[in-house]
C-alpha cells in the first residue's frame, strides 16, 4: 500500500467547465428567486408532494450514487482487499463533493432553513422522528468525509505534521465512516413507512430499509465503476479495466440478494397480484428488475465483465435502477390522494442540475490540483 | 489471511448479534397504542346535519387571523368571489373546510357535506414525524399543537399525515406550517371552538371525546324518519334543536382509524366517498417507531458494528499508518515528482 496519489494537472478551465459554470449561474438565479419569494416561486412543490426533485434527487438519490467512499471503505478495510487501496481517493472524492451538495440541497429546501440548527438543540429533537436520525448522521457524515478526504488536501498543502497525526487517527473516522451510511442510507428508506398507503404498496413495505440500504451499496460499487471508466476516457488516462472488474463482481451478489428480498417480500405479503394491475406501477418495478438482472447477467460472467463497453453499461444500468427504485418510492408511485400532481418546475430542474455541475467543477478542480488519482493505474 | 478472516468473522458475529438483537427485540417491545388523553377535548361532525353554510369557516378565519382567500381569476370572471366557494380544500389560509361531495349513494340524494380539518389523532404520524418537536400532542387535551420557533419547514409532517391536513405556506419567503389547533387559546378560556360556536345546526359539536363518541353511538341507534334532539355547540349544556333522523352509516369515523382521532366524524354515505381514507386500527407512526426504535434500541446494535469496525479498520490499515508521509509525493522534492510524472 505504497501506492502515491497525484494530481492530473493540465488546465482547468475549459469549455466543457465554463458550460458548468453556466449552468451554476442559471441555478443562482433561481437561488436567489428562492429564497426572496419562497419555495413556490421557483418549484411546483405542494401541499400534496411536499417532497419533490430536490429530496428525491439531490438527497435520496444523490447521497446512494456519493456512496463510493462507503462501499470501497467496506471492501478495503473490513474485507480487506488492499488491492482496491488505490481507488479509495477517487471514491471518496465524488462522496465528499455528494453528500456536501446534498447538505446544501437540503438548506435549499427546508422552509424554515434559518432554525435548521434546532435539529442538534437536546430541547428540541425528537427520537421518534426517522427525520432527526437521517439529519445527524447525514451531518455527521459530511464532517467525516471531509476528515477522510482531508490527507489528499493536506498533502496538497504540503502539511507534513498534520498529516502525521492525521494517518495515526484515522481509523477511527474511517470506522465512524462505514457506520453512518449504514445507518441513514437505510433510515432514507424507512422516511416512507409513516407516509403508509401514500407509497404504492408494491414499494411500501417493512423491509424499506433494508432494501435501500443494499441498493446504496450496490450503487456506490457502480459508480466507482462508471465513473472511473468516465473520467479515464475524458482525462485521457489508462482505463483501469482489471480492478475494475473486480469491484463489478461484487455487484451481483447484492442485485441478487435484493431481488430475492424484494420479490420474497411482495410474495410474503400477498401482493404479487398488484403486478398483474393495470397501471404505470407494474411497469416500473419491472423496469427496475429488468436493469437489475441486467447488470447481474453481465458481472457474473468473468469473460464479459473485464470488456470496458459491457463494464460501462452494467455499471450504468446498477446506478439507473437504484436512482429508479427511489424516484419509484419517493415521486412516481407516491399518490397522496385524488387531485394530486407533480412534475418539477423549470427553476427546481435548474436548480438541482446547477448543483450537479457545481460537483462536477468541483471534482475536476480537485483531481486536477490535489493527489486523489493513483499515480500508476 | 487468517488473522484477518478471524475479524472479519469477529465483526461479522457483531453486526448479527446486532441485527438479532434489533429483531428479536423489536417485534416483542411493539411500542403500545398510545392511549386517549384523561381530558381529550374534539369535535363531533354529523354530516346528515350539516347545511353548508360555511359559518363555521368564516369564524375560523375570524378567530384565528386568517386573510380571507384569493378567488381564482375564473371565478372573478363569472361574478363569484368571497368565501363561499373559494377555496376548494385546506389550504395555508384555511384552516377548516365544509366540502360538497357528489356520492353514488342515492338514498342520501347523492350529495353530502364533508368537513375538513386537523383530526388530532390520538396517536399523530405528525407528531411522531416531527424532527425538531415543533409538533406536539397535549398530554391533557390532546390537541396537537405546532410551535413555528421549532419548525424547519421540512414538511415531513405533510408527507405522514394520512389526512392531507399540515398545510405549508409556499408562497412566502418565510413560511410556516398552518394547521387547526383546535382555537386553543379560546379553549383555555373556557369558550369552545369558533367553529363548534358558530354552527347554527349541531352539525360541529365541541365536547369531551369519550363523550362525543357516547353521543354518536346513541345516534347510531336512531331510525331514519325519526324526530330526534341534536344538542348544539357543546355536548352537556341545554341548547338543544330537534331534527329528522335521515340514517348514518353505522360506523364512527375516528374512532378506531389510525389509532382514534379526537375529530369525529358520521354521515350518511361512505366515508371513502367523502374523501376520507381507509385506514387501519394502527397508527403508521407505531410502526414506523417500532421498527427504528427496534433497530437503534439504546443504540446497542450501532455501538457494537462500530466497536467491530474501528477493530476491522484499526488491523487493517496499519501500513497507511506506517506509511511516512515525508517519503509521499507530499515531500518537498515530490513536488519536482509530482510535476514530472503528472502525465
Amino acid at each position: 500500500m505504497t501506492e502515491v496519489y497525484r494530481p492530473v494537472g493540465g488546465k482547468l478551465l475549459t469549455r466543457h467547465f465554463y458550460f458548468m459554470g453556466v449552468l451554476a449561474l442559471i441555478a443562482g438565479y433561481f437561488l436567489v428567486r428562492r429564497f426572496v419569494f419562497g419555495i413556490g416561486a421557483v418549484s411546483n412543490l405542494s401541499d400534496g408532494f411536499p417532497w419533490g426533485l430536490w429530496i428525491t434527487y439531490d438527497v435520496v438519490v444523490g447521497t446512494a450514487l456519493a456512496c463510493g467512499g462507503y462501499a470501497m471503505a467496506i471492501l478495503v478495510y473490513v474485507f480487506h482487499r488492499g488491492q482496491f487501496h488505490p481507488m479509495i481517493r477517487a471514491a471518496l472524492l465524488t462522496s465528499v463533493f455528494g453528500y456536501t451538495l446534498a447538505g446544501v440541497s437540503i438548506v435549499v429546501d427546508v422552509g424554515r432553513y434559518w432554525q435548521i440548527y434546532n435539529v442538534f438543540r437536546p430541547g428540541y429533537l425528537n427520537l421518534n422522528s426517522v427525520m432527526i436520525e437521517v439529519a445527524l448522521c447525514v451531518t455527521s457524515y459530511v464532517i467525516v468525509l471531509w476528515i477522510e478526504f482531508s490527507p489528499a488536501i493536506l498533502e496538497a498543502m504540503k502539511a507534513n505534521r498534520l498529516l502525521r497525526l492525521m494517518r495515526h487517527i484515522l481509523f477511527f473516522f474511517i470506522g465512524v465512516g462505514i457506520l453512518l451510511p449504514t445507518m441513514h442510507q437505510s433510515s432514507l428508506g424507512s422516511l416512507l413507512i409513516i407516509a403508509g398507503y401514500k407509497v404504492h404498496p408494491l414499494w411500501q413495505s417493512n423491509l424499506i430499509p433494508l432494501l435501500f440500504l443494499i441498493t446504496a451499496v450496490a450503487m456506490g460499487y457502480g459508480m466507482v465503476v462508471f465513473e472511473s471508466l468516465y473520467a479515464s476516457v475524458q482525462l485521457g488516462r489508462r482505463l483501469e479495466t482489471t480492478m475494475l472488474a473486480r469491484v463489478g463482481a461484487i455487484i451481483p451478489w447484492l442485485l441478487i440478494a435484493w431481488l430475492v428480498l424484494r420479490i420474497g417480500d411482495l410474495a410474503f405479503a400477498g401482493k404479487l397480484g398488484l403486478l398483474l394491475q393495470p397501471g404505470v406501477e407494474p411497469l416500473l418495478f419491472a423496469a427496475e428488475v429488468a436493469l437489475f438482472v441486467y447488470a447481474s447477467v453481465i458481472l457474473l460472467d468473468p469473460h464479459r465483465r473485464v470488456r470496458p463497453n459491457a463494464l460501462f453499461w452494467s455499471a450504468l444500468a446498477v446506478v439507473l435502477g437504484g436512482a429508479l427504485y427511489r424516484f419509484d418510492a419517493f415521486l412516481i408511485a407516491y399518490n397522496p390522494g385524488p387531485g394530486w400532481h407533480y412534475f418539477p418546475a423549470v427553476g427546481e430542474l435548474m436548480i438541482t442540475l446547477g448543483f450537479f455541475a457545481i460537483g462536477i467543477m468541483a471534482y475536476l478542480f480537485f483531481v486536477k490540483k490535489t493527489p486523489v488519482l493513483s499515480a500508476n493505474p | 489471511m487468517n488473522s484477518n478472516r478471524r475479524d472479519f468473522l469477529k465483526l461479522m458475529a457483531a453486526g448479527t448479534a446486532g441485527a438479532a438483537t434489533a429483531l428479536a427485540v423489536g417485534p416483542l417491545q411493539a411500542r403500545p397504542p398510545k392511549p386517549l388523553p384523561p381530558g381529550a377535548i374534539g369535535i363531533l361532525y354529523d354530516a346528515t346535519l350539516c347545511i353548508g353554510c360555511k359559518a363555521c369557516e368564516v369564524a375560523c378565519k375570524a378567530a384565528n387571523q386568517m386573510p380571507m382567500d384569493h378567488t381564482s381569476g375564473l371565478e372573478q370572471l363569472h361574478g363569484v368571489s368571497g368565501v363561499w366557494d373559494a377555496p376548494d380544500d385546506l389550504n395555508s389560509r384555511t384552516l377548516n373546510k365544509i366540502k360538497l361531495c357528489e356520492t353514488n349513494d342515492g338514498s342520501a340524494g347523492g350529495l353530502s357535506f364533508v368537513r375538513r380539518a386537523c383530526m388530532h389523532c390520538v396517536d399523530p404520524n405528525c407528531v411522531s414525524a416531527c424532527p425538531v418537536s415543533a409538533l406536539t400532542k397535549d398530554p391533557a387535551t390532546g390537541i396537537v399543537r405546532y410551535n413555528p420557533d421549532a419548525c424547519i419547514g421540512c414538511r415531513y409532517c405533510q408527507l405522514a399525515c394520512p389526512f392531507n391536513v399540515p398545510k405549508f405556506e409556499f408562497d412566502k419567503p418565510f413560511p410556516k406550517i398552518v394547521k387547526c389547533q383546535l382555537c386553543t387559546e379560546r379553549v383555555s378560556e373556557g369558550e369552545i371552538p369558533a367553529c363548534c360556536a358558530a354552527c347554527p345546526t349541531g352539525a360541529t359539536l365541541f365536547g369531551g371525546v369519550t363523550d362525543l363518541l357516547a353521543e354518536g353511538h346513541r345516534r347510531l341507534a336512531f331510525q331514519p324518519g325519526e324526530a330526534q334532539d341534536y344538542p348544539l355547540h357543546q355536548l352537556g349544556t341545554h341548547e338543544q334543536r330537534t331534527a329528522k333522523v335521515t340514517g348514518y352509516v353505522p360506523s364512527i369515523y375516528g374512532e378506531t382509524q389510525t389509532g382514534g382521532t379526537q375529530q369525529l366524524l358520521m354521515a350518511g354515505v361512505p366515508f371513502d366517498q367523502l374523501g376520507l381514507p381507509p385506514l387501519g386500527n394502527d397508527s403508521r407512526a407505531r410502526l414506523s417507531e417500532t421498527i427504528q426504535h427496534g433497530l437503534y434500541q439504546g443504540m446497542f446494535a450501532p455501538a457494537l458494528l462500530l466497536g467491530g469496525l474501528v477493530y476491522a479498520v484499526y488491523r487493517n490499515s496499519r501500513q497507511d499508518r506506517e506509511e511516512d508521509p515525508g517519503a509521499t509525493a507530499a515531500d518537498a522534492p515530490g513536488v519536482d515528482t509530482q510535476e514530472r510524472h503528472h502525465d
